[in-house]
């Protein structure tokens, strides 16, 4: 059985880095992904684990230590939100092209500017084209559990990509909720050894990596990484699978709350969802047929699985976390939608920016939502899938 | 140490090979193969290098002219990477999962863009947080990658395509930067300035010293560009010589704070001669230009005093 505790999802991600006991983790202190580090680094000088933490003077640092310690041959793992993830932007895309399976924390929180610290999906939206394995969490255990999963996903042979396990800031990161933990000793038999094939250390095997890369060979490299994003998925359901058997709980590409018959449907990711399936439950009550779609795995986009699990819907509402502020719709709208048009689905569509900065989101917006949702089936009609949701002044 | 440069140039194979595609005449390559000349034969190295004109001449996949491990990120990050690099030997080797026997040293290679400027903060950091490994800068005074762009290496009044030598504006108007001493306030373990001249034994000598110094070291090392510095391929070492010997680019080394300069050219020779060979001090000779000259002199002078003070003042006894 499992360990029954109350934790912060900062906490619950730490103590999992904890159990992981990488080789090495480089990180630097940015609210409000900073306890990771300060938890991590109380259990590196209390001789708790075997990592040599490295506290570098800035985020750019911190991944470029990340991509020169993974490289070594050891297992590096690192925290960061918004413009920490920003300073990293160049070194992300070097992470994911030298296939390096580095395992980041982001805590979400809105990208600057001008200066905000509190939760948004900006700063992974942001990375959603950097070659990055992105998994989202509803709760700490969520985040815990994904955090477990991780290494494994990342080192997968038929991967070897860098992964992010986002939270929500402070709404998850913050605040403290009830958690069942891995016993230390199950989760180093799930994670196992750090076993890379090429690594810098090997002495009677010297390695060069990060060339000067021309026209005759990129174009093939970077196919190569989008074979290797679309090899996770199904990585990602063995490792969960797996997962599932050490601790009974389930985890797919995305989770589905009473959607089987829903008419009247949600799709969004991370703490959102947990009010969203209080709505949904009150609806039901009511003898609406709300659901929901929470997706777990946003990197590899799960498009065609998801648009099959939307077949039986009348209206869809995907709900962003992030302006793309593209004139258009939010990435994860998009994303959606494309899927669905791959697979013929061409029920009605709406997409709600929310929660931009901090916003609070509460169960009456999303009730909006649903209500939105029934007229749009009830008249037919559409206008401005492109919406905001708990903006002042909106109509 | 007792050891003769002679065996070490025939017996100790170059670890950076041929095939490499720098410029003829280029100071950058002929530093990095005594730096790593100064490796011990039975020592592994991880070598990295921050993007510019030796990054990108000498690994173009899928060739590499680098015998030892390597690696390059980014522009503005070579201490950064490599300091995870070392982090991971320590962490590794602590636990038991790399060979009890072996050693591995670890040389960042940078030129003064990615050093000087770009890449300072990520630099600072690795020496501030006691990596043992070595920085070396091989300065070449201007953004030679990219097409000879003013950097703060670049001396005052050097026409660069970015401090044009204009009608108005003769050159770049500001003074280099000291990095060397930059590196010293860091008080690092080992901190040292050179160039190949001569029989390189200078360059050699400190390159050990910089790898084999536990802790982080530092090593800046001219290293001409013909094309941005506008010489014939074939002077080079001339060039390197009348640098030590004008005082423009002094030897010298700085252990734990103690500084002894390693050359002291017997007859100081005029900036002129540094100067006059090359293209990008042209304009400083048309008449009317000699307040450029002497002020580049006096520039030079007193940096070598204060570095001639700095020595007297760092091995007082007490």
């Amino acid at each position: 059985m499992g360990i029954r505790e109350r934790l912060s999802g900062n906490e619950a991600v730490a103590i999992a880095m904890k159990q992981i006991n990488p080789d090495v983790v480089a990180a630097f202190p940015i609210t409000p992904s900073t306890e990771i580090p300060q938890y991590f680094s109380t259990f590196v000088n209390n001789g708790q684990v075997d990592t040599n933490f490295v506290a570098v003077e800035s985020e750019h640092s911190a991944m470029s230590a990340c991509i020169g310690s993974e490289a070594a041959g050891a297992r590096t793992m690192t925290a960061t939100s918004a413009n920490g993830l920003s300073l990293m932007w160049e070194m992300i895309y070097i992470a994911s092209s030298l296939r390096l399976p580095i395992v980041l924390s982001l805590v979400n929180r809105a990208v600057s500017g001008p200066l905000n610290i509190h939760n948004d999906h900006s700063d992974a939206m942001g990375a959603r084209d950097s070659g990055w394995i992105q998994l989202f969490s509803e709760n700490n255990q969520e985040a815990y559990d994904n955090t477990i999963m991780a290494n494994r996903i990342a080192e997968h042979e038929d991967v070897l990509l860098p992964l992010m396990v986002c939270q929500d800031g402070f709404i998850t990161s913050h605040s403290i909720e009830n958690i069942e933990l891995i016993e230390d000793e199950k989760v180093k038999e799930f994670v196992g050894k750090y076993t890379p094939k090429h690594y810098l250390l090997d002495d009677k095997n010297p390695m060069a990596i990060g060339p000067l890369d021309l026209q005759s060979y990129l174009f093939e490299h970077k196919a190569q990484q989008a074979i290797a994003m679309k090899n996770a998925k199904k990585v990602i359901l063995e490792v969960s699978k797996e997962f599932e058997k050490m601790t009974g709980r389930k985890y797919g590409l995305f989770e589905e709350y009473k959607l089987d018959d829903a008419e009247y449907v949600v799709v969004c990711m991370n703490s959102t969802a947990g009010t969203v399936k209080q709505t949904i439950d009150e609806l039901r009550e009511k003898g609406i047929k709300a659901g929901l779609l929470k997706v777990r795995v946003f990197r590899p986009f799960p498009g065609e699985e998801i648009a099959k699990a939307l077949s039986n819907a009348k209206v869809v509402a995907i709900l962003d976390k992030a302006d793309s502020l593209n004139g258009q719709g939010g990435a994860l709208y998009e994303d959606v939608v494309s899927g669905m048009y791959n697979e013929k689905l061409t029920i009605p569509t709406v997409n709600y920016i929310y929660g931009i900065g901090g916003r609070d989101t509460t169960s009456k917006d999303i009730e909006k939502v649903y209500e939105d949702l029934i007229e749009i089936n009830k008249s037919n009609k559409l206008e401005n899938p492109y919406r905001y949701l708990g903006l002042r002044g909106d109509k | 140490m007792a050891y003769n440069l002679q065996e070490v140039m025939v017996n100790k194979p170059s670890r950076l090979t041929s095939g490499h595609r720098m410029c003829a005449g280029c100071g950058a390559p002929a530093v990095a193969r005594m730096v790593l000349r100064a490796l011990k034969p039975e020592d592994h190295a991880v070598i990295a290098n921050a993007t510019g004109c030796m990054e990108v001449s000498t690994f173009i996949y899928p060739y590499t002219a680098w015998t030892d491990s390597f690696i390059h990120t980014a522009f503005e990050c070579a201490g950064a990477t490599l300091s995870g690099t070392e982090a991971a030997y320590q962490s590794m080797k602590a636990q038991g999962k790399l060979p009890k026997d072996k050693e591995t040293k670890f040389i960042a290679f940078g030129g003064d863009g990615g050093t000087y400027d770009i890449g300072l903060q990520s630099l600072s950091g690795a020496m501030e947080r006691g990596h043992d490994m070595v920085y070396v800068c091989y300065d070449n005074g201007a953004y030679m990658n990219t097409g000879i762009q003013r950097s703060s290496a670049t001396p005052k009044f050097a026409d660069t395509t970015t401090s044009p030598a204009g009608s108005v504006i003769p050159g770049k108007m500001q003074n280099r930067k000291d990095l060397t001493k930059i590196m010293v306030g860091h008080h690092i373990p080992y901190a040292a300035q050179t160039l190949a001249m001569t029989n390189f034994k200078d360059l050699y000598e400190k390159a050990e010293k910089a790898i084999y110094t536990e802790g982080p070291a530092f090593l800046n090392i001219m290293a001409p560009c013909p094309r941005g510095w506008g010489y014939n391929t074939e002077d080079l070492m001339v060039i390197n010589k009348l640098a030590a010997d004008t005082c423009y680019w002094p030897l010298y080394e700085v252990v734990d704070g103690k500084y002894h300069i390693t050359y002291k050219p017997a007859k100081k020779l005029p900036i002129e001669e540094f100067l006059k060979p090359q293209k990008r001090f042209k304009h400083m000779f048309k008449p009317g230009n000699e307040w450029m000259i002497k002020e580049f002199q006096e520039e030079v002078d007193r940096r070598w005093e204060e570095l001639l003070e700095l020595e007297q003042l760092t091995n007082k006894e007490n």
